[in-house]
């Protein structure tokens, strides 16, 4: 007699999966049939855990023990040791950077504990390529429930009643969404799925994707109901391979079942999905461009109105939600709105998804409730800054949001506060920057990929964005004035103003966001010729110390313009004004006695 | 899979499915649930850990009991090999030693689900830091 005591949960993310994390999984299972073990103990895929930082994770269930960063190597250890003999691995346990304590409990990892999973709920739970486990998980009642027992009415006041709003970034309520695609009158309709994640930094609706993707197809087809439409479609990005491939499989699995597609549940109601791929251009983010790229032109805005719930694709109705917020629907419909709209501030409702990276210790995503201060999710959730270094600034929002500071570490997390300091809540991205990075730099990184990024469409975002880029470029070599920082000001409102879709209404929002908290920084570079986090490389310079040149010569044969003098045994000397800053001289030098000096 | 025709043959398959993911679920929230920790050490093992262990496993889903069970290493208490520990939810955990299968099903039916004392109780001689 035997019977599966225990799970084995492996994590099946990108980040992971390139950590070997597909061998190690394959590996345990080898070893538990080495053992005679894989009648007692199931190895399961799940979809991302969160904790990306010490990938690949692998969770034993039910004591709940979190190993981290395990190879391939360690299964047989895991398996002999723990699965066997019940002894924790105490090596591949998590240990909590501040205090330097392992935790063999994943309940207790101060990573977890602020968090509330809604969009992710099953994210790292269930094997996302079985739909069985998500109909185990409640999966599809909702959808149950809203073709046998709701009219669509009932369901656009709930989803209005919960008060979610759009997670993509607009922060547009999801139910007057709604509302108004199924007032539009129309033999046909469309339910689009914007997976078009573009956010330097962003991660949250691909993790949800590989995850989940049924609670997105479910509630896909929950709003085809609402709103009248037979036909959903998903514009992702052809450069999120696995999320499509686990998209497919669960289309598939879930046709075959009769969850979607024709009379579903024997129901007279049919909703039918599809998938259509994008190139990976930022702008195709925006609901337009997004409809104009899937009906086959190019990937440019238009001017609304016409909104898309009035025209959309091919000029029938069109109701475009993002991936995490559907991955809400089911929940809301299963849990009602008065559940939903307990959670989070008075404006914003429930819970957002973050990627939290950069200079954090516990890179990752999380999903925590509206309301939340960026101090907690920093250094609670975040574990803080990486390496004892000091913080410095909090970019949300991606390319359209802003630079934040110490000073609004207190702000509570949501739509309007976020816009109020002058960033934006975005689609969830954070990067967090320590005092190593310079704030013009960050500026010129955002706006570099703006540029990069722009339609062309109109004149304000392709010009104005690249001659502000020219003014960054211009005081990073050090030969900014103090009138280019107003210039920088000014064009940037303009651009602002007159730009014609909320790419460009939002690009020129990490300038004017470190223009405003780091103004200091930009006249030290334009006055002093100084960058204090030494990353301007023109305004850097290396000196060879007299007290610790030996007079080797080293430098002086590497250097590729003749810059450095001296001869054997002498202190050399660094001609500044020959000098390109490669740095070749300082990483040749046995002595340590090159330094950069900002 | 067979197409699911109405909600009810949706909500009987959720129903079936559930003991699929039932461990992970009672997992999730290990303070509500009983909690079953058997000692596994080698002596453990040896004098029968591994059939109480299974029995444990197998029985307590089957008599709607929702459970974890988990092994532990050495507890040493080796007199009394085998030996389990059983923590009801908000309760303080009980060691039983000599635990065979009848003992076993004895506990089940008695402590773990009328809170009965049953022979076999272990004293605390340790505390845990």
């Amino acid at each position: 007699m035997t019977k599966i005591n225990q799970h084995i949960l492996t994590c099946g993310g990108t980040g992971c999966r390139a950590s070997e994390s597909k061998i190690l999984a394959a590996r345990l299972k080898e070893e538990l049939k080495n053992f005679d073990l894989d009648q007692n103990v199931k190895v399961v895929e799940s979809g991302c855990f969160g904790f990306c930082e010490k990938g690949p994770i692998v969770k034993l269930l039910p004591d709940n023990t979190f190993y981290t960063q395990v190879k391939p190597k360690d299964a047989k250890e895991i398996v002999e040791e723990h699965v066997l003999k019940g002894r924790k691995i105490s090596r591949l346990l998590y240990k909590d950077p501040t205090t330097n304590e392992t935790i063999d409990e994943s309940k207790s990892m101060g990573f977890y504990k602020k968090q509330i999973r809604i969009a992710t709920r099953n994210c790292g739970f269930i094997d996302p390529e079985n739909i069985g486990e998500y109909v185990a998980r409640n999966g599809y009642e909702a959808l149950g429930k809203t073709v046998f027992e709701l009219k669509p009415d009932d369901i656009i006041n709930t989803i209005k009643a919960s008060g979610l709003r759009g997670r993509g970034g607009g922060g547009f309520p999801t139910g007057l969404k709604w509302e108004l695609t199924a007032k539009s009158e129309s033999e046909k309709k469309y339910v689009v799925c914007n997976a078009d994640e573009g956010d330097p930094g962003a991660f949250m609706d691909r993790s949800i994707l590989e995850g989940d993707p049924h609670s997105v197809l479910e509630a896909m087809a929950i709003c085809g109901y609402a709103i009248g439409a037979d036909e959903g479609l998903i514009y992702i990005r052809a450069e999120y391979p696995l999320a499509i491939e686990r998209l497919k499989i669960a289309i598939k699995q879930a046709e075959e079942v009769g969850l979607i597609g024709d009379n579903i549940l024997g129901s007279d109601f049919s909703f039918n999905i599809k998938l259509k791929y994008g190139a990976g251009a930022f702008v195709c983010g925006e609901e337009t461009a997004l409809i104009h790229s899937m009906e086959g032109f190019r990937g440019e805005p238009t001017l609304k109105p016409p909104f898309p719930a009035e025209r959309g694709y091919f000029d029938k109705p069109t109701n475009v939600n993002n991936v995490e917020t559907l991955a809400n629907i089911a929940a809301i419909i299963n849990k009602g709105a008065e559940w939903y709209s307990s959670i989070g501030t008075e404006k914003s409702k429930g819970t957002k998804v973050f990627a939290l990276a950069g200079k954090i210790n516990n890179v990752g995503l999380i999903e925590v409730p509206m309301g939340t201060t960026l101090r907690e999710v920093i250094f609670d959730i975040g574990g803080g800054i990486k390496d004892g270094k000091k913080f410095k600034a909090v970019q949300t929002g991606g390319p359209s949001g802003g630079c934040l500071t110490e000073e609004h570490l207190d702000t509570h997390i949501d739509f309007d506060n976020l816009l109020a300091i002058g960033s934006m809540m975005g689609s969830g991205g954070m990067i967090v920057m320590d005092e190593d990075d310079c704030m013009v730099s960050v500026a010129k990184f955002y706006l570099e990929f703006t540029v990069e990024e722009s339609c062309g469409k109109c004149a304000p975002c392709r010009i104005g964005n690249k001659r502000l880029l020219e003014i960054l470029e211009k005081i990073s070599n050090g030969k900014g004035t103090r009138d280019d920082l107003f210039l920088l000001r000014n064009m940037s409102e303009v651009i602002k103003d007159s730009s014609l879709c909320g790419l460009g209404q939002t690009s020129p929002n990490p300038v004017l966001s470190t223009l405003d908290n780091f103004w200091d920084e930009f006249v030290e570079h334009v006055d002093d010729n100084k960058c204090r986090a030494g990353q301007c490389k023109s305004m850097l310079k290396y000196v060879i110390s007299e007290d610790d040149c030996v007079g080797c010569t080293a430098c002086f044969r590497v250097c590729p313009t003749g810059a450095i003098t001296g001869s054997k045994k002498e202190v050399h000397i660094i001609n500044q004004d020959l000098c390109i800053k490669c740095g070749a001289c300082m990483d040749k030098c046995h002595f340590e006695s090159i330094e950069l000096i900002a | 899979m067979t197409k699911i025709k109405s909600l009810n043959d949706l909500r009987k398959l959720r129903d079936q499915l559930q003991s699929s993911i039932e461990l992970r679920e009672n997992a999730e929230s290990p303070d509500a649930v009983v909690q079953v920790k058997v000692g596994m050490a080698t002596s453990g093992i040896a004098s029968g850990a591994r059939e109480v262990f299974n029995f444990f496993a197998e029985v307590l889903p089957k008599r709607e009991v929702k459970a974890i069970v988990t092994q532990t290493g050495d507890m040493g208490y080796k007199y009394a090999e085998p030996i389990i520990m059983v923590t009801l939810p908000g309760k303080s955990p009980v060691v039983f030693g000599k635990v065979d299968i009848p003992k076993a099903d004895e506990i089940i039916e008695k402590y773990i689900k009328h809170g009965e004392l049953v022979d076999g109780i272990v004293p605390e001689s340790y505390k845990t830091i």
